[in-house]
Formats: C-alpha cells, sequence, structure tokens
C-alpha cells in the first residue's frame, strides 16, 4: 500500500470563513504569561506569518493549536466549529501538521522510521521508504530515507522534519522557523512547494526571523510581543526594516567593525587535517588548512553536510588527531581532548543548542558552569562555588539579554532564541583566546541577532580569533574579514570579504561540491 | 565425548530458559525507557502463585497464573515510577523485596507439596536429527515456547509499528509524546508485559524445573536476567545466547562438583556469573553498536507537562 489518500481532503468552506480561528488564547508558564489572550484566524490556502521577538510566545502558541501544549484558557474553531485538541493524534487527525523548531526525532531510528511514526499506523515502511526519496527530492530537499538520524547534520534533520509533515497531508501546515538551517536553494524549492500547496487550500502557518523570507512568502503577518498580538501587516507592502520595527520596537542597529590596532599574531592554527570518514555517511576531511589570526573573524561558508560537522568535532576536540593538526596561540591541542583545549582557551558553540550546547533539564546556572567552571573564582579547591556561578550565569542573562524566569530556571524551558543568547554569552564571558561558533544567530530575532553579531565583532577587536561557521551567506559578509568555503571535505582558501562576494562563493560552494561528488 | 555432554547440553537448555523468559521481559521493558529491577521479586511471586494454581487446576493453569501474578506485581512499580515519578532503581529493589517475602508466606502452605514435573515432548523428525536433535528438540514444551518467545519478541522489536513506537518511546519519550504517543500507557503495557514474562519464568521454576516450592528458589536468576539483558546490548538473540552461557555454566559446575574437582565448592558456583560477564562484555565491546542499542531514556522518569 501506499500512502494512505490524504484523510482530510480541504473540504470546500463557505465563502470567507477561516480554517482556523483562535479566540482569546491564554497560557501561563511559571513565572510568565506565555500567550495573553491571543486571537488569531488563518484562511483556506492563505500563508499566514507569525513574527515576533524570541520569547514573545510564537512557538507556544503553535503548540497549542497543535495540541502539544493545552491553553489555560480560550477557544480554537477549525473549519466553523469549535474543537478541543488534547493531543497531537488528535491534531493530526483533524489535518493539521507541523514542523518543530526543536526537531522532534529519534536519533537511533532511520530516517523512514522517523516518519513512519507521525504516519497512520498501517503504513508500510518498503513502500514509505520509496516514496520519501520520490517526494523529497521532489521537493527540493533530498533525503536517504535509510539514514540513522543521530548520523545526519542539522539540516538534514530539518528536511526530515519537513518532510514528514508534508506526507501527512495536512489542511494546515505550521512550520516553526523551517529554514534557519536550510540552504538558500533548498529554501526556495520549499517555498515553491508551500505557494503550491497554499494554491490547493492548504492553509500555513509560517514562523521566522527571516524577514525577507516572510515578505517573499506570506500573505498576511500577525506580530506578536511578550504573549499579545501587538498588530498585523501585508508583508509585501513593508520594508524589512519596518517589519522589524514591529517586531521589536525599536530600529534594527547596525553592525559596524571598527579596524583591529593589536598585534597580529596566529589565535588558531588548523594544519592540514585530513580525517576518513568514520560512518558510513560522514564525509572524509581533506587536507584542511585555516589560519584565524587575533582580531579577525573568519567566516567558513558552505551546506551543512559538506564536512561542517566533521571539522567543528576535529577542532572542538571531540574528536582528536596528531598533536599539531590543531594549534591555540602557538600552542599545539590536536591531540587534546575538548576540556583540555577549553582549558587552553578555546571557547565553542556547537550548532545544535539543546544536547550539546545545554542540557535540556538543568537549570541556566548548571549549564553556565559546564564549561565556565574553570573560570578563576568560580571554584574554589575544586569544589564549585555556587553563589559565583549564580552571578557568572545572571550576568550572562542581564549582559545578553536572555529572556527567562531567573537563572534557575531550566534550559529547555527558553524559546530556541533566548537559549542560543545564553550559549553564545557564556562562552563570550570567558575571555577566550579563540571562539568557534556554529550558526550562531540560528533562529535569533532580527534584533538580537545584530546585537549578537556585532558583540562577536567586539570580541575580535579585543585580539581574540573568532571563527564562525554559517550557512548564512549575509551573516558572514556581515561579519567576516575573510570568508573560506568548505564543500565536499575541502576547504578552499579564505578570502578577504572585499575581494569576494556571494556570487563567487556560492559558486565554490557549488562547484567544490561538484568536484569532489566526482 | 560428545555422548558425555548431550547430557550436559541438555540440562543447559533447561536451565537457560526461566532466564530467557524473564531476560525477554526484561528487555521489553527496558526497550521502553524502564529500568526495573525487581524481576526477582516478580519470579518469585510468579513462582509461588504457580505452583499452587498447578497444585489445584494442573500445569496450564500453573503458567497463566504465574503470569497474572507477575504481570500483578508489576503494577504498583508501574505506579509508583510511571504515574508518580518515583526512582525507578528504588522502586524496583523494594519490588524484589516485597517478592521474596510475599512469596515466602504464601509459601509456607505449600513447602510439603511436590508436582509430577512435565516429560520431555520429542518433536517428531526433527528430534532424530544426530547431536542437535536430542539438545534442542527432546526437550519440554516450554523449551520451545522460549525458542518461540525469543523470536516473537526479536520480530516485533525489528519488525513491527509496536515495536517501532516501543523504540522510539524508549529513546525519546519527549519527542514521542509531542508528536502524539501515549507514552505512559505504552510504558505500563511494557512493564506489565515484562512482569508477566518473569512470573512465567517463575512458575517454570516451581512446576517444571525442580517441582517443588522452596523459599528464595530463584536463587539470584532475576538478577541474572537484568543483567543479561545489559551485557546483550538489548538484542534479543544476544540474550538468549548469554542465558544458555549461563545454563551451560551452571550445568558444567555442577558435574564438576559432582566429580570433586578440587576447588572450593563456592568458588565453583561462581564461575557461571563471572564466566557469562566476561563473555558478554567481549561481546558488546562496540561502542557505537552500545549507544544504538541503548535505550536513552533508560532509568529517566517521564511526566508529560504541558
Ligand atoms: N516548558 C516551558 N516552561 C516554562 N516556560 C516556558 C516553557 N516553554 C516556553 N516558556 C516560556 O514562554 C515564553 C514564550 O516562549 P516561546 O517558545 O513560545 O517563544 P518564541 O516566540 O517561540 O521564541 P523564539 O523566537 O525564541 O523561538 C518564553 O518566555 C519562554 O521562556
Ligand atoms: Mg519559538
Amino acid at each position: 500500500m501506499l500512502i494512505p489518500p490524504p484523510p482530510n481532503h480541504p473540504r470546500p468552506l463557505p465563502a470567507g470563513e477561516p480554517r482556523l480561528q483562535l479566540l482569546n488564547i491564554s497560557k501561563r508558564y511559571p513565572g510568565v504569561l506565555a500567550n495573553d489572550q491571543v486571537s488569531l484566524n488563518v484562511m483556506p490556502g492563505e500563508i499566514h506569518a507569525v513574527l515576533g521577538e524570541n520569547g514573545a510566545g510564537k512557538s507556544t502558541l503553535m503548540k497549542i493549536i497543535y495540541g502539544a501544549v493545552q491553553a489555560d484558557s480560550g477557544q480554537i474553531q477549525w473549519n466553523g466549529r469549535e474543537v478541543s485538541i488534547a493531543n497531537p493524534a488528535v491534531a493530526r487527525e483533524l489535518g493539521i501538521g507541523m514542523v518543530f523548531q526543536h526537531f522532534q526525532l529519534f536519533e537511533t531510528l532511520n530516517v523512514t522510521e522517523n516518519i513512519a511514526l507521525a504516519l497512520p499506523p498501517d503504513t508500510d515502511l518498503k513502500t514509505l521508504a520509496v516514496r520519501v526519496r520520490e517526494v523529497s527530492e521532489k521537493y527540493g530537499l533530498p533525503l536517504d530515507p535509510e539514514r540513522l538520524v543521530h548520523a545526519l547534520s542539522v539540516g538534514e534533520r530539518q528536511r526530515v522534519e519537513i518532510v514528514r509533515c508534508l506526507l501527512q497531508n495536512p489542511q494546515l501546515l505550521i512550520l516553526d522557523e523551517p529554514t534557519s538551517v536550510l540552504t538558500p536553494q533548498a529554501v526556495r524549492k520549499l517555498f515553491e512547494t508551500l505557494r503550491k500547496l497554499a494554491s490547493e487550500g492548504v492553509s500555513i502557518l509560517y514562523i521566522s526571523h527571516k524577514l525577507h523570507e516572510i515578505q517573499a512568502l506570506c500573505d498576511r503577518a500577525t506580530v506578536m510581543r511578550g504573549g499579545c498580538v501587538t498588530g498585523g501587516a501585508n508583508p509585501r507592502q513593508e520594508s524589512t526594516a519596518s517589519l522589524a520595527r514591529m517586531m521589536i520596537g525599536r530600529d534594527l542597529p547596525v553592525c559596524h567593525a571598527p579596524v583591529y590596532a593589536g598585534e597580529v599574531k596566529a589565535a588558531l592554527e588548523i594544519d592540514s587535517i585530513s580525517r576518513p570518514k568514520d560512518d558510513p555517511f560522514g564525509v572524509t576531511l581533506e587536507d584542511i588548512s585555516l589560519t584565524v589570526n587575533s582580531g579577525e573573524v573568519v567566516g567558513i561558508a558552505g551546506i551543512s553536510g559538506n564536512g561542517q560537522a566533521e571539522l567543528l568535532a576535529a577542532l572542538s576536540g571531540e574528536s582528536t588527531g596528531r598533536s599539531d593538526s590543531v594549534r591555540i596561540a602557538g600552542l599545539p591541542v590536536g591531540h587534546l581532548h575538548a576540556g583540555q583545549r577549553r582549558d587552553r582557551g578555546l571557547s565553542f558553540v556547537p550548532e545544535e543548542r539543546l544536547g550539546r550546547g545545554a542540557v535540556p533539564s538543568m537549570s541556566l546556572t548548571q549549564n553556565a558552569m559546564l564549561t565556565a567552571h574553570r573560570q578563576p573564582g568560580l571554584s574554589r579547591f575544586g569544589l564549585l562555588d555556587f553563589k559565583a556561578a549564580r552571578d557568572f550565569a545572571l550576568r550572562c542573562i542581564e549582559r545578553f539579554d536572555v529572556r527567562c524566569n531567573g537563572p534557575q530556571a531550566a534550559a529547555r524551558s527558553l524559546s530556541g532564541g533566548n537559549l542560543q543568547k545564553f550559549i553564545v554569552g557564556r562562552e563570550i564571558m570567558q575571555a577566550p583566546k579563540v571562539m568557534i561558533v556554529a550558526q550562531p544567530t540560528w533562529g535569533v530575532d532580527v534584533g538580537a541577532a545584530a546585537t549578537l553579531r556585532q558583540t562577536l565583532l567586539d570580541l575580535s577587536r579585543e585580539g581574540v580569533g573568532v571563527l564562525v561557521v554559517s550557512e548564512e551567506l549575509e551573516e558572514l559578509f556581515e561579519i567576516c574579514d575573510r570568508i573560506a568555503v568548505l564543500a565536499g571535505g575541502r576547504l578552499s582558501a579564505a578570502m578577504p570579504r572585499n575581494e569576494t562576494n556571494a556570487e563567487q562563493i556560492g559558486l565554490l560552494m557549488a562547484g567544490q561540491a561538484a568536484a569532489a561528488s566526482v | 565425548m560428545i555422548e558425555h555432554l548431550i547430557p550436559v547440553l541438555i540440562g543447559t537448555l533447561a536451565a537457560a530458559t526461566p532466564l530467557i523468559f524473564a531476560g525477554l521481559g526484561e528487555l521489553v521493558t527496558e526497550k521502553s525507557g524502564v529500568i526495573n529491577l525487581g524481576v526477582e521479586g516478580m519470579m518469585l511471586i510468579g513462582a509461588v502463585a504457580g505452583f499452587g494454581a498447578a497444585l489445584h487446576w494442573g500445569l496450564f493453569a500453573g503458567f497463566v497464573a504465574g503470569a497474572l501474578a507477575g504481570a500483578l506485581a508489576a503494577l504498583p512499580f508501574a505506579l509508583l515510577t510511571l504515574s508518580l515519578g518515583a526512582n525507578q532503581a528504588a522502586s524496583g529493589l523494594a519490588l524484589t523485596i516485597f517478592g521474596s517475602g510475599l512469596s515466602a508466606f504464601v509459601g509456607q502452605y505449600l513447602v510439603s507439596e511436590s508436582l509430577p514435573g512435565l516429560q520431555p515432548w520429542p518433536i517428531p523428525g526433527l528430534s532424530a536429527i544426530p547431536v542437535l536433535g536430542p539438545i534442542f528438540f527432546n526437550q519440554t514444551v516450554v523449551v520451545y515456547l522460549s525458542y518461540a518467545a525469543a523470536i516473537f519478541v526479536t520480530w516485533v522489536l525489528a519488525k513491527t509499528r509496536w515495536g517501532l513506537v516501543l523504540r522510539a518511546v524508549g529513546e525519546s519519550p519527549e519527542a514521542a509524546h509531542t508528536i502524539g504517543y501515549p507514552v505512559t500507557s505504552i510504558r505500563y503495557a511494557a512493564v506489565c508485559f515484562g512482569g508477566a514474562m518473569a512470573g512465567i519464568a517463575g512458575a517454570y521454576l516451581s512446576t517444571v524445573y525442580t517441582p517443588l516450592w522452596v523459599q528464595n528458589m530463584t536463587a539470584g536468576r532475576g538478577w541474572i536476567a537484568v543483567a543479561l539483558v545489559v551485557f546483550a546490548t538489548w538484542k534479543p538473540l544476544r540474550l538468549l545466547l548469554g542465558a544458555y552461557l549461563f545454563g551451560g555454566m551452571t550445568i558444567l559446575q555442577l558435574h564438576a562438583q559432582g566429580l570433586g574437582v578440587d576447588l572450593p565448592s563456592q568458588l565453583l558456583s561462581a564461575i557461571p556469573y563471572v564466566a557469562t560477564i566476561v563473555v558478554l562484555v567481549l561481546i558488546s565491546r562496540d561502542r557505537a553498536l552500545l549507544q544504538l542499542n541503548l535505550p536513552a531514556s533508560l532509568g529517566k522518569p517521564f511526566i508529560p507537562g504541558g
């Protein structure tokens, strides 16, 4: 049997009747009113954006619609009928599908199995695998159905989430930051798919911090701040700047990169790292060399899945090698593990914030201690000083404007962008010699992203070598002094920013990948 | 030589059977993310219930009663750990202590009784195969059922929807909950299955293996079953292998003691435990494999919130 026909084929509705109508939805978490009397409606075939800064309550509202979270009060009307959505199975039954901001995938299961879990129980795995391959290719989100999820990069995981949702043939598709780690090409393809679905009558709720996406895709936007709806707009008639102003309530700050006046030394030296892939689906690193000097920001552009994960593991110390393959401020550290490298002045922000960057169930203070315990003053005679630790977390929260319920809040209770700010902040505050950041502004709202980028720039101008691995070319061009491209496991030479442009980098991304796959 | 070994091997299979039932049950429980250290207690409860029921209504009733009693004994554990979020290790230990006490109390009325046991039932055709026939196919029906159970559990885990959902729940109850699976109910079912299987293992001990009731007659087999699951890296067929190894060593050391080998008997009795663990540790050295099979949420309470 193939995938069952759409269980809820978009039913013609009386003209003008919304597909989904939310009335006065409220939801309180300890210490914060995440949704405050939110009302919203979505028409059939409409692509509706929900905008708002980190912690505005967007994800909470979407989870309420999907039944993953229960509202304290308010009403949900679906196709004109009042419904109570007790759990996600009910939502799927109604025809609501959702792509989660924090992936809800099972690492030890393969792609097909992960997708099957969200489909009706009589789905046959073999035919599904074939379908996953077809559909994912058709939508420009290619997936290998046999691969285990733990071996996938975040970009690929995002594709799994999206394809899983598309295969459910929903009437309402909720996409919570679906493009945060997708490549530009994949985003373009996804938008084509979404427009096509919308023309067939599927309604789409779309959350993103990328304002140009919202302008390109969405018919209507609802803006939230502090749990309330603060306004609506037609994104096509607004400029990015005016949308940003509606979101964060002030003008968007602009990054400025002062000239570095200090002494230029090699902060991080990568000397011909070659590493055969250790898992059949990994990427082999071939002879990677790069030097990051103090006082500069170097960017590594490229689509994740081209050796990014492997290179980051080799740099952070998760995998070790020759002692002089990595040097920090001249000191060979290639053979040292992650903790020892940190002792020697390395700070590292991994791309997965929940699980790698932070332990979801631990408090912010404890999470700060996981890497900051080596800071002077935070431990005494080998014992942690919890008061100092709390102060450290508190300073990080204040300095980086992390919206949360204080340092004792569990990491998982933070909104995605706020957790990212906390993790980056925690690393910056450790006064590193070298700072390596993967996807620094993943899921961070425009205002906070500008602040974070500025912070990274300022950090480098204090004499730190900063290496940024990102898929977002715009971001790299905004903050980097030099940009290299990692494609197919090979790294290009790092080119000064003003001697290159997005075109050239894009060609390198494509050309090298092609050369490596021959 | 082989003629001398065959009786040892026949005994091996019989000795391994309770470990297989209890181990498979615990394996399913652990795959759902719950570790139940009460296997020993549930086996004892199953043993005493099975023995009592078999005395009155026959062997079949004995096994049914054993399974029911085991599942029933698992229920309070499930209630404490799954609904109330209690610590799984502590609750499991409590269940073992409770089980040994309760079975001793009920069993005091049964100590002087005995059952006829069960005759081997050679499978026509298969049992005539030289060497393997008498070892594998000249056994009691319960031993055959243990093969079937191992194949069944392997198949369910690897090939069926239930198995997929169970593995998903054991790996990430949060994600399973978010995409709409009733994590707690699924875990209840897995824990009760584990209890029923432990109960069957106990009933086998008291009605077939040594058809008597003796206080604490499981003699640590429940603990071995728990250890086997871990060292078998949650793979049913490896569990089978471990159980046979342990069964074989048990019988061998009995023979050795009988032959008057010049070693303290306590040392000999320890050999099966040590040998089984050493061998299983050696075969499960592959860390990647271990991480793939280990239910990531094992032992961690999950209370759906939101
Ligand atoms: N499980 C939870 N427990 C406690 N507080 C929570 C929980 N989930 C969310 N919150 C809080 O609710 C508020 C809204 O969070 P939400 O995730 O909806 O924000 P968001 O708009 O999606 O932000 P982002 O753009 O960063 O993803 C935040 O202040 C957050 O800290
Ligand atoms: Mg969110």
